[in-house]
């Protein structure tokens, strides 16, 4: 289905299509390989009948929303209080070493984005690293060379 | 560890209950059912006598939320449920665990909610990094569709993309209408003018579940349960440096030493305990002194803190509590919306002056301008996002006034690069280089 049918659809779902836009940000981003270019932001505009800055001012609000590519894995790591003191920092710094890029970066062969993030909602299992948006955890910083090799190998 | 009454996780026998026939076996929809035969009115009055009081930090009763709502004929408008599923303040992971472990009685909540106000319409507003705790709820939500249970009621699902002012109700609201996460000035409240400008309650998770929970109960029995002014059970979210942590639902009134010690096994590796953050992030931090204070809203109040989401962190001695402030401040200057000047301007400001005194460039007008900046942006806005970074650090300089000279006079941080925090790299600072330059604080 194209983006503009799907829009349609969830149309249906909100009393008023505004409500839309968030989900079909999501959707865009999902097709466009996990960034939204200007052209996606364009295609989600003309769905909902909206201007492209009003759907930039919405993208560019949330962190979900990537306006630059993004690696083909995202891994991002809580660095909040409780993780933090569980080691999180060690836990990004075997990342870095691992992947050869600081947080904030993509590596070259565009296959990893690091970062840290804001808490997860997983206090009582730190560390939680986000790995595409899934959760794991109770990671330490002797875990990440497995993860990165299960990463690289899928 | 003595039996706790398991009221929101009760029937789950420590696992999950996600399939509709087994949480249908244990007893559920009967408490629908009951509240279904119920005037709405008679709804909300049993709710008001549980003394239930909403568990996403302000603890406002929830009985008496659903009564501000206008009724039908009063206001003939479309009247809308909102689930604040937004879990985001740091320390806090109850409302995964709940949606995970007992999503039918979270979504039966929903509905006698609905049917309390009066409403068709329940939307669930749930963060964009909770994928799992999603697929869930959907999964939850179609087989009761299945077993036509929702009642020509209908109930979206609408997930969030990362951000902790959506928590805040009215920014929750303006997101859901497809808006940036910006608070809205209150009144008008969102009982009369909440999603698209009609009467709407929004309530928790928790909040919600722990409904179902009241009429299956009935509402005296669950009142019994607990401590006055905070009757029933919390689920407590333990973390940080404590031997075990994890969800523990106990009666409101226990106290932070049974929480630490009993239940959570207390400090590992024999460490000192320097310093509990009893109700998420936003409030003001406890110390070793403070361990027989009860967690209930009364005695946290007493105590100079607040219950908050029930988030509790326990800090051991390894910590330096200005990293601590620096890293708590990073956190809402990240989230601040941007909106109002004060938290916008305030939060970057507190978070520059604290780095400058944990680097030891500060004098002692440093310290003095940090109470100052903190004093300008409490109560000086819109929502309490600005007021939870100024009350956070205005409690660490006052627990921990000692350590805060310390770092003045000797000119650096006393621990020697050897503090838990050391180093902790928050997204803010990640993001820097896209930001402006520092400016000097």
């Amino acid at each position: 289905m194209t983006i503009a049918a799907e829009v349609q659809k969830l149309r249906k779902t909100y009393p008023d299509s505004l409500s839309v836009v968030m989900p079909a940000l999501q959707l865009a981003q999902r097709e466009n390989g996990g960034w939204l270019s200007p052209d996606s932001i364009r295609e989600v505009a003309d769905a909902l009948d909206l201007t492209p800055a009003y759907c930039l001012s919405i993208a560019s609000f949330y962190d979900q929303y990537y306006l630059e590519p993004v690696g083909r894995r995202r891994i991002e790591v809580c660095t909040n209080v409780s993780c933090g003191l569980a080691g999180a920092q060690q836990v990004v710094e075997a990342f870095e070493a691992e992947l050869g890029i600081s947080a904030g970066e993509t590596s070259d062969d565009g296959a990893f984005t690091l970062g840290t993030i804001e808490c997860l909602g997983g206090c009582g299992w730190a560390t939680v690293v986000a790995i595409d948006n899934r959760h794991r955890l109770r990671v330490s910083s002797d875990d990440v060379p497995g993860i990165v090799e299960e990463l690289r190998g899928a | 560890m003595p039996e706790y009454p398991q009221i929101v996780f009760a029937g789950t026998d420590g696992g999950a209950v996600t399939d509709i026939d087994a949480y249908t076996r244990g007893g559920g929809f009967t408490a629908l059912a009951r509240t279904r035969a119920m005037n709405p009115d008679d709804v909300i009055a049993e709710l008001e006598t549980s003394g239930l009081r909403g568990r996403g930090g302000a603890f406002f009763p929830t009985g008496r939320k659903w009564a501000f709502v206008p009724k039908p004929d009063q206001l003939a408008k479309p009247h809308y449920l909102v689930v604040n599923a937004d879990e985001s303040e740091p320390g806090t992971f109850k409302d995964r665990e709940i949606m995970l472990r007992v999503p039918f009685r979270f979504l039966e909540g929903c509905l006698i909610a609905a049917h309390g106000i009066q409403s068709q319409h329940v939307f669930v507003y749930i963060r964009g990094e909770y994928e799992r705790e999603f697929e869930v709820l959907r999964d939850a939500l179609e087989q009761m569709r299945a077993r036509d249970l929702l009642g020509g009621v209908t109930v979206v699902i609408h997930r969030g993309a990362g951000a902790y002012i959506c928590g805040e109700e009215t920014a929750l609201l303006e997101s859901l209408e497809g808006k940036r996460g910006q608070p809205r000035t209150k009144p008008p409240f969102p009982a009369i003018a909440g999603l698209y400008a009609a009467p709407t309650a929004v309530n928790n998770v928790e909040s919600i579940t722990t409904v179902t929970s009241v009429f299956e109960l009935g509402a005296a029995e669950y009142a019994k349960l607990g401590v006055e002014n905070s009757t029933g059970t919390r689920v407590f979210s333990l973390s940080g440096d404590v031997a075990n942590p994890g969800n523990y639902e106990l009666p409101h009134g226990i106290s932070m030493r049974e929480l630490i010690y009993d239940i959570g096994g207390g400090v590992p590796n024999g460490r000192a305990l320097k310093a509990v953050i009893p109700g998420g992030s936003s409030t003001s931090v406890l110390t070793a002194d403070d361990l027989d204070v009860k967690m209930d809203f009364t005695s946290l109040v007493e105590a100079g803190s607040s219950i908050g989401s029930a988030g509790v962190i326990v800090i051991d001695e390894r910590c330096c509590m200005v990293q601590l402030g620096i890293r708590v401040s990073q956190f809402y200057e990240h989230e601040s919306c941007g909106k109002c000047t004060p938290c916008r301007v305030g939060t970057r400001w507190i978070t520059q002056i604290l780095q400058k005194i944990e680097d030891g460039r500060a004098g002692q007008s440093d310290l003095d301008l940090l109470l100052s900046v903190c004093d300008r942006v409490m109560g000086k806005c819109l929502c309490p996002l600005g007021d939870s970074d100024a009350i956070a650090v205005l409690s660490y300089v006052d627990r921990f006034r000692d350590e805060y000279q310390a770092h003045i006079d000797l000119g650096r941080c006393p621990f020697d690069g050897e503090s838990s925090l050391e180093r902790i790299l928050a997204p803010s600072a990640m993001h820097a280089h896209h930001g402006h330059a520092p400016v000097s604080a």
